[in-house]
């Protein structure tokens, strides 16, 4: 790789003041290219430095290996580097001028669903890698699976190696055709496919001259480019109390402000809200963001609200307008990835946090497993264990306001934590609390489209 | 719909504030790490954002190797009673006449892992249950596995290999008796950001990290400051040039860059250019491949 020129330009205060953000995953093995691929977008973007660079090189020649190893720039801990494997999530930042990207690299062996689906959780796209020889394997169908549960809106199937196939239109078309096949089984609203080779950089950040027939941007330029402004749900008003302040000082003397972060839709001074579950009403007086006071709040914001009566509301409750309100209940229907290598117990209690509220709920039923590799529901055997996926059926000790995932990724996502070692042992996605009052269509949808 | 849309750097303070919140809300006694550096002082702005009009509800600590740069322990106090905030500071020099640790030997003598010996005993005098520190997963790669809420047992470890996975915006931070958490608000910031916070607030930072007139020795490419605490080696001397600092630790291991940046605008462009990392002019990090690990695990910041 040759060192890129300084690109002047990038940041001036104009230009970085108003880049947006866009966080993404990267799922595969060393096998795939992966590393390489990351490498050399932080590479060609100027996120590695030469220091680091040095240091992998010395690095890379004390373990007497012959390529610079571009995986030791991503296995930071001493236990990764002497397996040589990835055990843990690792972030990763670079910039463009258009853009700040924040990477969950995610290990494609061991422990792939837990590390797959945390560096999911928070992702507007994945890149999913495919070998161009060898198409798509079980391993595509697993990752695929996991960003559509996971509900990334934007999946971009990089087909690698295409150096290897003689950047073949027709082979690549073969690719694309298999992809979308098998993709008609989940729900990912936007896909693309790009022909690369992350060992010679074609389509990585400059367009290839070697797949004229290909029509489409380069991989970064895709990344650069790709619209998350609807990402976010601006319909639903949904705002969860984190903690209620209260300065208690001469000059505040009246102050209580409602603190914590917008999930969903819009909120305005002069807006009638209630306050759940009590289903208070109330007006919002003012909003308060890290600037000042605001006009309007939406989701991702953190704020504090004012409002015009005083009404009993605290951490854990949620604040929606009477006519677009999220389920209370205590019923949870949803699919659960499990992290602990205790399997779930399928009557077990667990301490569940949703939202602000933290409540401690019962396993009521599980429904089936998932078997990752087939997408088959296994009925038979419903064993939950580490890196599993199910779908259960809990009942929780108070009520939560929630929404399904599909629609809302704040209210509609939970954890499940160990009531005695405290971990975390599983992640859920709510399906819809009563399913029998949604239609059988529905039901398939929300189910990743299982 | 593009008026929904927040720049990154917004999208990155509303997190932080959020994770701010998080830590009044779920802990009864936390206490924010503060050195008197750039990411701390950041990180204090966002805690003074997340609880306005109230004051921050927690103390400022700061454990003073005694090495510290003087123009640093002067901003520290004068930004404390600026934000009207406690501020609790605990000594490495108090740990070694107390027999809690021992002074290091050698050529090159620093107090910084012996801060982790102070910060553990300042945390049990305290009880405090969470320290917000201002790393960065960009820093250093240890770092960039490190989670917003980082469980600590009840000895101050870090079990880098048994972490808690961390989804969406739901943190876990149950804990049982005398274990802690650090928690991280500034994870997913860069230097850049950091820079560019400070400069959209305007906020006053230490006189170290502008360009003076310094004198230095150069020791296996690192910029170490004239000081008492270091014996200067056969060869070496002391030379007088323009510098300034990146990030501000330890004087007898934190190197100076050669640096003409007097103004924040230059410095960011200087950022914006750089070909090293901000942690490659840190003499503790170059140790070892894994220095920063085995340190946090040890319950380092």
């Amino acid at each position: 790789m040759s060192a890129p020129a300084a690109p002047a330009h990038v940041h001036t205060d104009e230009h970085y003041l108003s880049m947006d953000l866009l966080r993404f995953t990267t799922a595969g093995s060393v096998d795939d290219g992966k590393s390489t691929l990351i490498g050399r977008l932080l590479y060609d973007s100027k996120a590695i430095f030469e220091d680091t660079l040095e240091n992998l090189e010395r690095v890379t020649e004390q373990r007497g290996e012959e390529n610079l190893n571009l995986a030791l720039l991503t296995d930071g801990l001493r236990a990764e580097r002497e397996q040589g494997i990835t055990i843990d999530v690792a972030y990763r930042y670079f910039a463009t001028p258009r853009r700040k990207f924040i990477i969950a690299d995610t290990p494609g062996h061991i422990q792939y669903t837990r590390n797959m689906v945390t560096g999911a959780s928070t992702a507007n796209l994945a890149i999913i890698l495919i070998d161009a020889r060898k198409g798509v394997i079980e391993q595509t169908c697993r990752h695929s699976f996991i960003a559509s549960l996971l509900g990334i809106p934007h999946v971009v199937v990089a087909v690698n190696k295409m150096d290897l196939v003689d950047f073949s239109e027709v082979r690549f078309n073969e690719i694309v055709a298999q992809y979308s096949e098998f993709a008609s089984r989940l729900s990912i609203p936007d896909i693309k496919f790009i022909p690369i080779s992350a060992l010679h950089g074609d389509n990585v950040v400059e367009k290839s001259v070697r797949t004229p027939w290909y029509q489409g941007g380069a991989l970064l330029y895709t990344l650069e480019t790709v619209y998350i402004g609807s990402d976010l749900n601006h319909i639903d008003p949904r705002f969860s109390v984190q903690t209620v302040i209260r300065p208690n000082n001469d000059a505040h003397h009246d102050f209580r402000g409602f603190a914590g972060r917008v999930a969903g839709g819009v909120f305005k001074p002069g807006d009638e809200i209630i306050s759940l579950p009590s289903g208070l009403p109330a007006v919002i007086k003012s909003i308060h963001g890290p600037e000042g006071e605001l006009a309007e709040a939406f989701a991702p914001m953190s704020v504090v609200m004012t409002l015009d009566r005083e009404i009993d509301s605290s951490r854990g409750d949620l604040f929606a307008k009477a006519h677009n309100q999220p389920a209370v209940t205590q019923d949870v229907e949803a699919m659960v990835c499990w992290f602990s290598p205790a399997k779930l117990n399928p009557s077990g209690k667990y301490i569940l946090r949703h939202a602000t509220r933290e409540t401690k709920c019962a396993v009521k039923a599980v429904r089936y497993k998932v078997d990752i590799n087939t997408l088959r529901k296994q009925t038979e055997d419903v064993a939950i264990g580490m890196n599993d996926i199910g779908r259960v059926f809990l009942r929780t000790a108070v009520p939560l306001m929630t929404d399904p995932y599909k629609r809302n990724r704040t209210t509609g996502s939970f954890i499940l934590i160990d009531e005695f070692t405290n971990a975390t042992v599983g992640a859920g996605m709510i399906l819809w609390p009563e399913p029998s009052e949604r239609p059988a269509a529905a039901q398939f949808a929300d189910m990743g489209g299982l | 719909m593009s008026s929904y849309n927040l720049t990154h750097l917004a999208q990155l303070e509303h997190e932080a504030i959020f994770v701010l919140r998080e830590v009044a809300a779920q802990f009864e006694r936390p206490a924010l790490l503060f050195s008197g550096g750039k990411d701390s002082i950041v990180m204090a702005r966002l805690a003074q954002k997340a609880f306005a009009p109230a004051r921050v509800p927690f103390p400022l600590v700061h454990v003073d190797t005694g090495h510290n740069f003087a123009e640093t322990i002067e901003y520290r106090d004068w930004f404390a009673a600026e934000i009207g905030a406690r501020l609790v500071v605990r000594y490495v020099e108090d740990s070694i006449k107390a027999g809690r640790c021992l002074e290091e030997k050698g050529l090159n003598p620093s107090r910084n892992g012996l801060q982790t010996v102070t910060l553990l005993d300042t945390i049990e005098e305290f009880k405090f249950d969470a320290c917000l520190g201002g790393a960065r997963r960009d820093e250093e790669k240890a770092r960039a596995k490190e989670r917003f809420f980082s469980h600590r047992d009840e000895f101050g470890q870090w079990d880098p290999k048994n972490q808690r996975p961390e989804l969406w915006n739901l943190f876990n931070g149950r804990k049982n008796q005398g274990e802690h958490f650090r928690v991280f608000p500034l994870s997913n910031w860069t230097e850049m950001d950091v820079w560019q916070y400070i400069a959209r607030e305007g906020l006053r930072i230490p006189s170290i990290y502008f360009s003076h007139a310094r004198r230095v020795v150069n020791r296996n490419g690192v910029l170490l400051a004239e000081s008492p605490y270091i014996t200067l080696l056969e060869g070496e001397t002391y030379e007088e040039r323009i510098v300034r600092y990146r990030t501000v630790g330890d004087s007898t291991c934190t190197g100076a860059v050669e640096s003409p940046a007097a103004t924040l605008g230059e410095v960011i462009q200087e950022v914006a250019s750089a070909r090293v990392t901000e942690r490659g002019t840190r003499a503790d990090d170059k140790r070892s491949e894994s220095a920063m690990e085995d340190r946090k695990k040890a319950g380092y910041f």
